[in-house]
Formats: C-alpha cells, structure tokens, sequence
C-alpha cells in the first residue's frame, strides 16, 4: 500500500472560484456582503430597507437565493437596482460558481456594493466561501437565543451578527443579553448590532456599517 | 445537508489523483474534518456510501478523522482542546486566545495499492 499525502481542501475548487472572485471584487472596490440566517429571520426585509435608504449615489446589486420561486428578486427590484434571483433546485447553500455564473451580466466596475442573500440556513452556508468580504448573519428575536452555541460554525465566521425583530421583543420570550453573551462565547471579536426593520431601530447604524466597511475595503484594495 | 457535495468534492479530488497515477487503485481516502466546518461526519458517510454504491469505487475506504477546536493562549503559548466554548486558557486563564484548529475540511492522504489484474 503506497500512501499519496494531499493535504488538500476538500472545497479546493469553490474556493479556487471564490478567491477570483474576491480579487475580482477588491480591484473594482465592490464590497460583498453575504447575508446568512435561518429562513424568516428578515434577510429579504433588511434588503428592502437597505436599498431603499442607502445614498443614492451608491451602485448596488443584489443575489439573491432560494430553492424555489422567484419571489425575493421580485420584491426586491422594486427599487430600480439590477437584482437577479438564483434557484438551487434543492441545493440549501449557494456555491461560489453560482455566484461567478451569474455576476456574468454585470459590470463589476459599476458596483459599489454586492449583496449576497444566501438560502436560509444556518449550517451549509457555512462551509462555501463565496468570495465575500464579509459574511454577516442575521438572528431574530423570534428564534432562541441559543442559537450561536447550537450553529457554532456560522456564528463565528461572520463579522457581524444583527440581531433583527427587536420590535418583537415585548411579545417574544428572548433574552436579548444571553443571545449577545452566546455569540460572543462562540466568537468574542464579532460584532452585534440590535435591528427591527419596522420600527426602524438600528438601521441607520447598519447602513453606517456598510459604508464605513465600503471605505475600508477601498483603502485596502487601493494598497494592493 | 451538503454532506452530500462535499463527498462528492472528496470523489473527485480522489479521481483526479487516481489518473495521475496509471496502475494504482484507490484503497482509502482520509479526510479531516474541523469541529466548526458545520459538517455531519455520519452525513458524510451515508452520503460518500450512496455516491460510491456500486461504482469503480465501491471497495474506496473513508477514514474521518474529527480535528478539535483548538486555541493559542497569546500570553503562556498553550494550544488547548476548547470544550464547551470556553475559550479562556486552562493553564492560565488568558481571555485573549486565538482559534488554530477546527475549521479544517481537507482530504488529508489516500492510500493507493499496485493494480494486479485477477488470475480468474
């Protein structure tokens, strides 16, 4: 028996795509922003809210994927930006190639930001870089507040964790200061940030977010 | 349940090797499998056991070796097994560690034997 050592990823070729892609995105200064949460926690909501008060000097698109229906793309060109739906048929993650093959329409010199609406999940979306410069998760208030310790892998690959629904909180058994003390138990350098989209709390502080990250992220490719 | 596309990364990546290497048959492929990488070990057998079913590769062996969460204490350099997400270091109490394993999905080696063509 003759033993080869490999010592490869097993997602080599995702993350092969997925590195172009975030070269891609670095040299014409697109920040990519890949939302993750379990379905219904208000991914397609906060996107609606976000394009619909970011600047409008910004450039925006969207990704947006489901297993079925062309719903979320529907709700979501609403607001003039090029938005394009992916259904996996089945698949619960996006892969980075799903990204490629369809950013091929779009000029990504034109984009300031990209957002990615990853199918809700909370484990696979975990394993497949797209090519993001940051991943951000979303938990409502109507899920447990153990979910960071339940879904560990999500939790501590995002950079920010937004707590979304608080408009909820006084009908909702959540305990607000336990979610916070749970993701930061999983990954103590994340950001947490508390949002509803109806009452409007926290949004002003998430569209900062993106713009001082837009910043950041030109600097950083204008070093290169 | 994307075990079932990471077998199917693992099958191909063990395809790609066996071309590369005319006369040799694939035996084992093991892999390594980080406590955070959000992916089921016994998933990933079922799903690598319906994939090879009755297939060239039917006889290929997956070995899962499960890597811990493991941290670096930045003040007193212990690297730790992290039990129950705490994270502050056992020897000495550092809050302020870094996370160096547990994140791995990587096909770690196969095991390839010489074809010898049966006599029968």
């Amino acid at each position: 028996m003759n033993r080869v050592t490999l010592e490869k990823k097993i997602l080599s070729e995702n993350d092969r795509i997925a590195g172009d892609l975030r070269n891609r995105l670095a040299e014409s200064g697109t920040l990519c922003v890949n939302l993750i949460s379990s379905p219904g926690s208000g991914k397609t909501t906060l996107l609606e809210r976000t394009l619909d008060r970011l600047p409008r000097n910004y450039r925006v698109a969207v990704l947006t994927g489901d297993i079925q229906t062309e719903n979320d793309a529907n709700r979501l060109k609403r607001f003039g930006f090029p938005v394009k739906q992916i259904t996996t048929g089945g698949t619960c993650h996006l892969d980075a190639r799903m990204v490629e093959r369809n950013l091929t329409d779009w000029t990504l010199d034109h984009l300031d930001f990209l957002f990615i609406e990853n199918v809700g999940n909370l484990v696979c979306p975990a394993s497949y870089d797209l090519g993001e410069a940051a991943k951000v998760v979303l938990l409502s208030v109507s899920e447990g507040e153990d979910k960071p310790l339940k879904y560990p892998a999500i939790f501590f690959k995002s950079e920010l964790v937004i707590i979304t629904k608080t408009d909820l909180l006084p009908y909702v058994p959540f305990n607000l200061v336990a979610a916070e003390e749970n993701t930061r138990r999983v990954h103590p350098g994340s950001e947490i940030m508390r949002l509803s989209c109806i009452n409007d709390d926290g949004v002003e502080g998430w569209l900062d977010w993106l713009q001082k990250r837009k910043s950041a992220k030109v600097e950083l490719s204008y070093r290169t | 349940m994307h075990e079932i596309g990471i077998a199917e990364a693992i099958l191909e990546a063990v395809k790609t090797e066996t071309r590369q290497r005319p006369g040799w048959v694939p035996r084992k492929a093991a892999v390594r499998i980080g406590e955070l990488a959000a992916v089921n070990p016994d998933t990933l057998r079922f799903g690598f056991e319906a994939l090879t079913r009755e297939t060239e590769l039917e006889s290929l062996q997956l070995e899962i070796e499960v890597a811990p969460r493991r941290h670096l204490c930045s003040r007193c350099n212990l690297q730790y097994h992290v039990l129950e997400f705490d994270l502050r270091c056992p020897q000495c109490g550092q809050e302020s560690t870094r996370c160096v394993g547990g994140e791995e999905l990587e096909i770690a080696y196969l095991e390839m034997e010489a074809y010898e063509p049966s006599n029968a």
